[in-house]
């Protein structure tokens, strides 16, 4: 895959230079094997600090929401996937930015990678990562493994239709073929499918390891309420505490609060610490969405979504 | 001191034989990764396990801990009146700890145990605890124990320090409850200090070798707190942090926590659960005011308390043992190695 | 091991409304164990955590002086989960107090000085609980001159006012109470915001005077110049902070400003120990 860094750079480079924006909000390489990190560029002579590969995994519409930006601050240019264009949509749709104070420069995604899956190849902790073209090389200290990067694909890449941006200032690339799929929600049936007892234990289990730190919902691009309904007090409507009811609670008001606007950029999964698939819970909404109102987010600047607006269409069988 | 040998087809026979005197805790293996968890009578530590995504703190300090509780039925003498909630005496050794996270066991007791005051759920659980430690051979690219203070065969701490020798463990017996608790799984197969000793010595050396640490931290005491705190750095470091709780959760060495009351039908139960600097709620006042309202102030005061508040105030160095599971967790890769360097390196202009 | 946690038992002997919108209320205690007040012995300055099960804790600053015996007094703002809880309860309810916590106005260092003490809106509890500690026949000789600047928004804010009005009779303390507007024509004192009123009543500094000062953020903020320029120096100027705290033990970790700890450093720390640390309070 070409991954477009040096097209990214150079068009980066060029807007600030011309003083288009004030700052192009990209990745960096990280300090470790298979790590990547969110850094904001504000001179063309850092650009070349950026990069773009198969380990970008979380989502930078994330750092421009209304509370991340402070007021005084100028237009903004974000290196965004499919995915977190969308999620620059959705921001621009439900007023947490301007379309004018955002240059989204579009890139063409074939995917990122599952670090845990790879992870998982290894008995001990991996100690290099090398990616060429569709080739990864992975080395730690007891061996070396080459994988096909589409072999070790994130799922929710795996299942993607929207790799191209539908909504960009500039691409960076050339688009890429989009996906279609027969069944795209196969893991959301295969849990519906499950009889009440057993879909309890399911989830039971999903979140036994959960420790609160709230790694998803601060990854997440959706989550910029200034506070959030777990940290409500008056009155307070989730204990803090490790209490299973609490937890699971946490998490599905959360799915909740993302149904209808949920792009499935897998920021959530990437940021768990404990590599959760909280992502069971979001998907499940956003098939609802899709099959109940044809909707999909952050595709179209000019469309509200579909629980801000009634229709008498609406699907309204539940009404017995 | 003494030495003894473990042959590895004694292991589970002996673990086995402590578990009427201790509850077992050790690293297992789950889909979510490997963690610390109480071994259930048929499950044994995974020896041989990367390094756990959370550490041991959770054997002396529960996530959620009930402290105090009281009924609130007025038809009862005592009501209204809070009575600590009583805890589970019985010993418990935890098998298979990284040493360092029994250094960071010691740094922790000086917040839990001092002068002043003392935390009893804290204290009488640590009492209860006899932590076995297995020497890292080979330290992961994250790790940099030996900058922190202590490093792969480390003794601060442990109770027992055990060297993997493929067929057998060579363990060293450092205290009482050390011996106690080879006593109970009766191992005791003694071994030959001197030549002991100094295979640990060559173990460590060769481990300590592996450490890529250049982590520097011998300037730091003299910088002064108000010219780090003002430093210039800071806003490019906290660009990308999302301020969860995950740095201050897998750490050893945090220790903050929240007070919580929760009140059911005629039952009101007073607990603490672990609390993040990293949340903006952490010092927000009831009047609305809040010292840390943003990201950088709190990004600022989780690195300077680790490496310059504590470091002040206790003398015994940073409040880091250098494990890397902040590294090789943060969503972000915000790397305390990188800031560490910066702070140690920082010349203020001024 | 004594419990650092465990509150001691108390009964809600009496619940004054202290400001004319209800908003601040005066409660005091009696030790349900009689012992219990002997163990809470407390010197001015001090908080303590006003604790009730099932809903949560609090850090008061102790109203109550020393030399008062048979309870304690907190006067608590409504604010929040705990403080409205509190502000519903009534005259015999139980609850529970921790403490004493934090440290104390210096009171060895302020011995044969002159004291100035400056106080605004709802800070004034341990402002009192020092005054009538300096008043009592038993320790007034121990100080020299003391003065009391004190303002609130309006005279139905003003906290306990029978008994400023009282020591504004006396000889051996001198009151300067001010209210930041009113529209009461027998109002006899002064009428404008607490810096001011400082920098033209409070005396000159030499270097046996000291000022305690106790109030909102911006009170401070502008009182400090005023301060300054009658001659304090930074080691002078007394201050008590405030902070979120959970445990009050110096435990939890919260309440730090720089390595200080506002719980247990403090929450009594001199301008010059301020200077040297983080602006984060």
């Amino acid at each position: 895959m070409d991954t477009c860094i040096e097209k990214i750079r150079a068009i980066g480079a060029d807007l600030l230079a011309k003083g288009t924006v004030e700052k192009v909000i990209g990745f960096a390489n990280g300090s470790i094997p298979m790590a990547t990190r969110p850094v904001a560029v504000t001179s063309p002579k850092d650009m070349d600090k950026l990069v773009f590969n198969c380990v970008c995994g979380l989502n930078l519409a994330n750092y421009v929401s209304k509370n991340s930006l402070s007021k005084k601050e100028g237009k903004i240019a974000v290196v965004a996937k499919g995915c977190d264009a969308r999620n620059l949509v959705t921001h621009i749709v439900e007023n947490q930015i301007s379309r004018d104070q955002i240059y989204i420069i579009g890139v063409p995604c074939t995917g990122m990678v599952d670090k845990r899956k790879i992870a998982a190849l290894f008995e001990d902790e991996i100690t290099g990562f090398e990616e060429d073209g569709d080739t990864l090389t992975i080395t730690s200290a007891s061996k070396t493994e080459t994988v096909k990067k589409a072999d070790v694909l994130r799922h929710n890449c795996g299942v993607c239709t929207h790799r191209n941006p539908p909504v960009y200032d500039v691409m960076a690339g050339d688009p890429v073929e989009e996906q279609t799929l027969d069944q795209p929600y196969e893991d959301v049936d295969q849990i519906a499918a499950m009889d009440p007892d057993a879909r309890w234990a399911y989830f039971e289990k999903l979140t036994q390891n959960c420790i609160r730190c709230y790694a998803c919902r601060n990854a997440c691009p959706l989550c910029y309420c200034p506070t959030c309904f777990v940290d409500e007090s008056g009155p307070q409507w989730v204990g803090k505490g490790q209490d299973e009811t609490d937890v699971t609670t946490f998490h599905f008001l959360r799915a909740f609060h993302c149904a209808g606007r949920c792009t499935d950029c897998g920021a959530c999964v990437e940021a768990c610490p404990m590599g959760i698939n909280v992502r069971d819970f979001t998907r499940k909404l956003n098939k609802d969405a899709l099959e109940l109102f044809g909707w999909e987010a952050g595709l179209d600047l000019d469309k509200r979504p579909p629980l801000d607006v009634y229709s008498p269409n609406d699907p309204n069988d539940f009404i017995k | 001191m003494n030495f003894i040998t473990i042959d590895k087809k004694d292991w589970t026979r002996g673990i086995d034989q402590s578990r009427n005197a201790y509850r077992v805790y050790g690293p297992v293996k789950d889909e979510n990764g490997c963690q610390i968890k109480p071994l259930a009578p048929d499950t044994y530590p995974e020896m041989d396990a990367v390094v756990t995504v959370m550490s041991a703190k959770s054997v002396l300090f529960p996530q959620t801990e009930k402290i105090l509780t009281a009924t609130l039925d007025e038809s009862k003498q005592d009501h209204h009146i809070m009575k600590p909630v009583k805890k589970d005496e019985m010993p418990r050794v935890v098998l298979g700890i990284r040493p360092y996270d029994a250094k960071a066991v010691q740094l922790v007791k000086l917040n839990f145990d001092n002068p002043d005051y003392q935390d009893p759920y804290w204290c009488a659980a640590y009492d209860a605890t006899t932590f076995v430690g297995l020497g890292v051979t080979h330290p992961g690219p994250c790790d940099f124990s030996t900058a922190a203070g202590c490093g792969p065969f480390s003794e601060d701490g442990l109770d027992v320090l055990m060297a993997d020798m493929d067929d057998k463990y060579l363990a060293k017996i450092l205290t009482e409850k050390g011996e106690k608790w080879a006593a109970a799984c009766g191992f005791d197969t003694a071994a030959d200090v001197k030549e002991s000793q100094a295979l640990f010595d060559i173990l460590r050396k060769e481990a300590e070798k592996q450490i890529q640490a250049d982590v520097a931290t011998d300037q730091l005491a003299k910088k002064e707190i108000l010219d780090l705190y003002d430093a210039p750095f800071w806003e490019d470091v906290a660009f990308s942090c999302i301020n969860c709780g995950t740095c201050t959760y897998v750490c050893p060495t945090c220790w903050c926590f929240d007070i919580q009351d929760e009140a059911r039908h005629n039952t009101a139960v007073r607990f603490r659960n672990w609390d993040s600097c990293m949340s903006p709620l952490f010092t927000h006042h009831a009047s609305g005011h809040n010292p840390r309202g943003t990201k950088v102030q709190r990004v600022r005061q989780r690195f300077m308390h680790k490496l310059k508040y504590f470091l002040d105030k206790y003398d015994q160095g940073i409040m880091c043992v250098g494990c890397g599971r902040c590294v090789a967790s943060c969503p972000v890769n915000i790397d305390i190695r990188e800031v560490c360097n910066r702070m140690n390196d920082y010349e203020t202009t001024k | 091991m004594e419990n650092p946690y465990l509150p001691y038992p108390v009964r809600i002997d009496n619940i004054e409304v202290a400001t004319e919108d209800k908003s601040l209320k005066t409660f005091t205690f009696v030790f349900v164990n009689p012992e219990d007040e002997e163990k809470f012995a407390y010197q001015a300055g001090q908080f303590a955590e006003l604790s009730i099960p099932g809903v949560g804790e609090i850090p008061i600053g102790i109203a109550s002086s020393p030399v008062e015996k048979g309870f304690v007094k907190f006067t608590v703002f409504r604010t929040g989960v705990v403080t409205t809880h509190l502000h519903n309860m009534k005259q015999g309810d139980l609850m529970g107090i921790r403490g004493p916590l934090g440290n104390w106005y210096p009171w060895d260092k302020l011995e044969n000085k002159n004291v100035v003490i400056i106080g605004g809106g709802f800070a004034f509890t341990t402002l009192r609980s020092s005054i009538v500690y300096m008043l009592d026949p038993a320790n007034r000789k121990k100080f020299k001159n003391i003065d009391v600047v004190y303002g609130a928004r309006s005279p139905g804010m003003l906290l306990y006012k029978e008994e400023l009005f009282e020591w504004e009779q006396r000889d051996d303390i001198n009151m300067h109470i001010t209210v930041d507007g009113t529209d009461d024509p027998d109002w006899k004192y002064h009428t404008g915001f607490v810096p001011q009123v400082v920098e033209d009543y409070a005396p000159e500094a030499d270097e046996d005077t000291y000022a305690i000062v106790c109030g909102p953020p911006i009170m401070i903020k502008f009182t400090q110049p005023a301060l300054t320029k009658l001659g304090f120096q930074p080691h002078q100027i007394i201050m008590s902070l405030e902070n979120r705290m959970k445990c009050g033990i110096g435990m939890c970790g919260r309440c730090n400003i720089g390595k200080e700890l506002v719980c247990k450093d403090g929450p009594v720390f001199t301008l010059a120990q301020i200077n040297q640390t983080p602006k984060e309070y």
